[in-house]
């Protein structure tokens, strides 16, 4: 007999209970963790090296770096003074709640006041994953082109801070910033956006000022 | 390249219910994509026919049913899909709209036989 069975289940609901899982554990130990994701060559690697020394002073950082294959990533973000763990992903396009659950295995929590987790260079697939961490950072770049939010709604609606990185390349490259922000705006009303260069150095202070600030306040909440 | 994880997933999900109604076999399985999900292609077909190999879902077939996104006009109350690369209002321009649907990923439902 053929029979057809009523189903309605959301397909990555393993995923999202084990992501569940790792912000209890990152909750348990104090830890305030970001997934940053961005396009290949957007600056999330950039950001982390010059986010880390200015911060190593007040918070202990640890970074989880997620590529392909190779720990180069890794490697920069443990020569800029962070923890580091690389994940090779094995041909996988992001980053999942497992791969970070096995990553956090190797990271003596109780020593870290901020997680910073490298995702898969990717505007597609991260958008789908939760991992756990309690806020996501997208990371865009002037020469990538003003027309990213239209193109990846899926991204640009599920994070909750946006860095603009490169923005001393604007005087070189047909970026329309009213268009770029506009797309922004529609997908995800009011959200908080750092433009800056990791280059330059220009408007990183904003950015580690409410990296700071949120990681104080989330452990505030835990502790 | 995430069509393995996604493939087994649904694959998990399938066994569990077919396996609650006693079936011998799963023949077809709907699953429901949001056009705003947009997580995985068609090639999921190709990794399935190797990971449900030797399962009761050997050979069944995916159905995709892709929903368009639905998103509403905050200022006129317009209800439309848009275009690609488009998402103000098509009626007053608006930009303050709001996402009615269009992120669906789930299982729908599966034909089994018993």
């Amino acid at each position: 007999m053929n029979q057809r069975i009523p189903v309605v289940e959301k397909i990555l609901n393993a995923n999202d209970r084990l992501a569940a899982e790792n912000r209890r554990l990152l909750d348990e130990h104090g830890v305030f963790a970001i997934n940053l994701m961005a396009s290949p060559g957007a600056g999330k690697t950039s950001l982390i090296e010059q986010t880390v020394p200015r911060l190593a002073a007040e918070l202990r950082l640890a970074v989880v770096d997620g590529d392909i294959a190779t720990s180069l990533d890794a490697d920069r973000a443990a020569a800029a003074g962070a923890i580091a763990v690389q994940i090779n992903t094995g041909g996988d396009c992001h980053l999942d709640a497992v791969m970070l659950q096995q990553a956090l295995a190797q990271l003596d929590l109780r020593a870290v006041d901020l997680l910073i987790v490298e995702n898969v260079g990717n505007l597609v697939c991260p958008a789908s994953f939760a991992l756990g961490t309690h806020l996501s950072v997208l990371v865009a770049s002037v020469p990538e082109g003003d027309d990213k939010p239209y193109k990846y709604p899926g991204m640009y609606r599920g994070v909750e801070a946006l860095v603009i990185n490169k923005i001393d390349l604007l005087p070189y490259v047909p970026f329309r910033m009213d268009y770029f922000r506009q797309g922004v705006e529609l997908l995800n009303p009011g959200l908080r956006t750092f433009p800056l260069s990791c280059r330059t150095g220009e408007g990183l202070e904003a950015w580690l000022d409410w990296l700071r600030g949120e990681t104080r306040r989330r452990q505030g909440e835990h502790r | 390249m995430h069509e393995l994880p996604v493939a087994q997933s649904i694959l998990d999900i399938t066994l569990r219910h077919a396996g609650q109604h006693n079936a011998r076999r799963v023949r077809t399985i709907y699953v429901v994509i949001g056009q705003l999900s947009s997580i995985i292609d068609d090639s999921v077909q190709f990794y399935w026919d190797m990971i449900a190999e030797g399962t009761l879902a050997e050979g069944a077939k995916l159905e995709f049913r892709r929903l368009p996104a639905v998103l509403q006009c905050q200022a006129c109350g317009e209800k439309y899909t848009p275009l690609p690369g488009e998402l103000a209002c098509p009626k007053c321009e608006s930009m303050q709209v709001k996402v009615i649907s269009g992120e669906e990923f789930y299982l729908e439902a599966i034909d089994i036989e018993n």
